[in-house]
């Protein structure tokens, strides 16, 4: 979910690909170093990436809030949380660079809007209440999707998973943590979780993709066991996590199609505006051009660290050979 | 206030408002690896300033968010070095580790006061800055001595910086009533490690240490003009919401 709508590429025919499927229907992970095809690594490269990326764009979202954290307490959680983050996208350029692609050419993708991130980052973080709501809802439905993929079929992504999803679910209470304290708290900071709520509710249900009937590319990768779940079954299981957290928080989701189910034993709700979600996916929300722009700046300012750094490695390996 | 609040006052004030500089690299910072360990030593610095703050409260009569959200720029007492911008990334990386040069040696001289309280804080505290010194002495030497570029802006970094350096190692009444009471290192131990540490770190990175003015003020409450816009940001949200528990 982090990695959203991931182009999945087709299986082969040969006995070889027989071989590979039949593997993963033992449940047996692939490792880098075992055959794989080509349209297997590939989708693995997108969806890894993508995560990472999403990991690091994430970062800007919150880190809007680090300077401004109304305690000294969440001002130290945030920061941890954040620096987890880019830890998680640490860890994951690594796994997707077992599949024989750099960290550098990720960036580049990244950096030249080739590459996609989780279109949730490109919401705007207005208030103090929407950190909130990020850790709670949008790490939530993160974890949805990730627990699963502890158990996918490539190995250095499904041990990459376990470790991030340990972090994720401490993520998942801070932002909880964070509502909480607000809805205990007076009028304008109810007011405040509330209006975050109402804001950021629809983006997160519209985190899990599109509907299952309109997505294409889930079949060969749930094939592949790199995509564990469909959207519909995950989305529908984070609703019925999340409509009871809402209400012993004392809120109110903003959706008046939201009832419980007696016979299906869970809760039916809306349909998001998916007009919306595509409109962003494409550019048009309301920070996608601020988040890419902050990404290149930070790249393009810090070009002469990398490059100082690469030169003082050189002239020591210089020093080195002429000491031998 | 007692010297002693004085003092905490002053160490607190200098781990948060350099926390907070420190805090704004998120998610701009050069390298993946630099985001990180920016917010790491960020959030040892919060910490460090959690406890400092706690150590006065009581005296003071105001909880540490009180002190860090509550109190003008008049009223803080850190030093000009960690107000200073993020002009570039090469200023924060001069700021850390001059600031570190000096913050380990205080810390170090700590853990042997005569206040138990004190001593124990340093003692947890001086683990996490060893670490800090050795990665921003670490960059300091690489990127002095990396390309030609790199060694221009450290140089300059340096040259804005080291006058400031001054305010660091200031000592005043306050602190000569506490090192009659055992409670904090003297000031010569404090200023001759900082010297050392300088003088070995800058040769190795082909960088000088200028001449000229030392500023001083800090610690006095007089500050540069950064310091209102950084406790603006900062400050924001309680201030707008008095009373309210985050």
């Amino acid at each position: 979910m982090y990695a959203q709508m991931v182009e999945s590429g087709q299986a082969g025919t040969s006995d070889q690909d027989k071989a590979f499927q039949d593997k993963i229907d033992r449940n047996v992970r692939i490792e880098p170093r075992d055959w794989m095809p080509e349209g297997y690594r590939k989708t693995l490269i997108r969806q890894i990436s993508q995560h990472a990326h999403s990991e690091i764009v994430g970062q800007l979202p919150e880190g809007n809030w680090i300077t401004r954290a109304p305690s000294l307490q969440r001002k130290a959680i945030l920061l941890a949380k954040v620096q987890d983050e880019a830890g998680h996208g640490l860890y994951l350029y690594c796994a997707a660079e077992t599949l024989g692609v750099s960290r550098d050419e990720l960036t580049e993708q990244l950096l030249s809007g080739k590459a996609k991130y989780s279109s949730i980052f490109n919401y705007p973080t207005l208030t103090w209440a929407d950190v909130g709501m990020i850790g709670w809802l949008v790490d939530g439905a993160a974890i949805m999707n990730q627990v699963p993929l502890q158990r996918c079929s490539y190995g250095p992504y499904s041990r990459a998973m376990i470790r991030v999803c340990k972090e994720e679910s401490f993520h998942q209470r801070q932002g909880f943590d964070i509502v909480r304290a607000l809805v205990e708290g007076t009028e304008d900071q109810k007011a405040m979780a509330q209006d975050a709520l109402n804001r950021w509710w629809w983006p997160a249900i519209m985190m899990f993709g599109p509907p299952d009937a309109d997505s294409t590319h889930s079949e060969q990768s749930m094939k592949w066991g790199i995509k564990l779940n469909s959207n519909d079954e995950l989305r529908q299981k984070f609703v019925d996590q999340t409509v009871p957290q809402a209400e012993w928080l004392g809120l109110t989701l903003p959706d008046p199609d939201l009832k419980w189910n007696e016979d299906r034993q869970s809760y039916d709700f809306g349909t998001p505006d998916w007009d919306e979600f595509f409109n962003v996916i494409k550019g048009n929300g309301i920070c996608n051009r601020e988040r890419l722009d902050a990404r290149n700046k930070a790249w393009d300012d810090g070009a002469w660290f990398r490059e100082g750094l690469m030169a003082h490695a050189e002239k020591t390996t210089k020093q080195n050979i002429a000491a031998e | 206030m007692s010297p002693f609040a004085t003092f905490c006052l002053r160490m607190g004030d200098n781990a948060l408002i350099l926390g907070q500089r420190t805090g704004e690299w998120c998610g701009h910072a050069p390298v993946l690896e630099e985001d990180i360990a920016f917010a790491n030593m960020g959030l040892d610095l919060i910490g460090q300033t959690q406890l400092w703050y706690g150590m006065v409260s009581d005296e003071l009569g105001k909880s540490p968010d009180d002190l860090a959200f509550f109190r003008g720029e008049r009223e803080f007492l850190n030093t000009l070095l960690v107000e200073q911008p993020n002009t570039d990334f090469a200023h924060a990386l001069m700021r850390q580790y001059l600031f570190d040069a000096w913050h380990l040696p205080m810390l170090d001289g700590l853990t042997g006061s005569t206040n138990a309280d004190v001593a124990a804080l340093a003692e947890k505290s001086v683990k996490e800055v060893r670490y800090h010194i050795d990665r921003s002495r670490d960059l300091i030497v690489r990127l002095g001595d990396g390309s030609p570029e790199s060694h221009d802006r450290m140089q300059a970094a340096l040259d804005w910086l080291w006058p400031f350096t001054a305010d660091l190692l200031a000592r005043d009444a306050a602190d000569d009533t506490l090192v009659a009471e055992g409670m904090i290192p003297a000031a010569a131990p404090v200023q001759q490690a900082f010297d050392w540490e300088t003088a070995e770190t800058f040769a190795r990175a082909t960088l000088t240490a200028p001449d000229g003015p030392r500023r001083t003020g800090g610690r006095t409450g007089n500050h540069s003009e950064h310091m209102g816009y950084l406790l603006a940001v900062m400050q924001s949200v309680p201030r707008a919401h008095p009373g309210a528990h985050w």
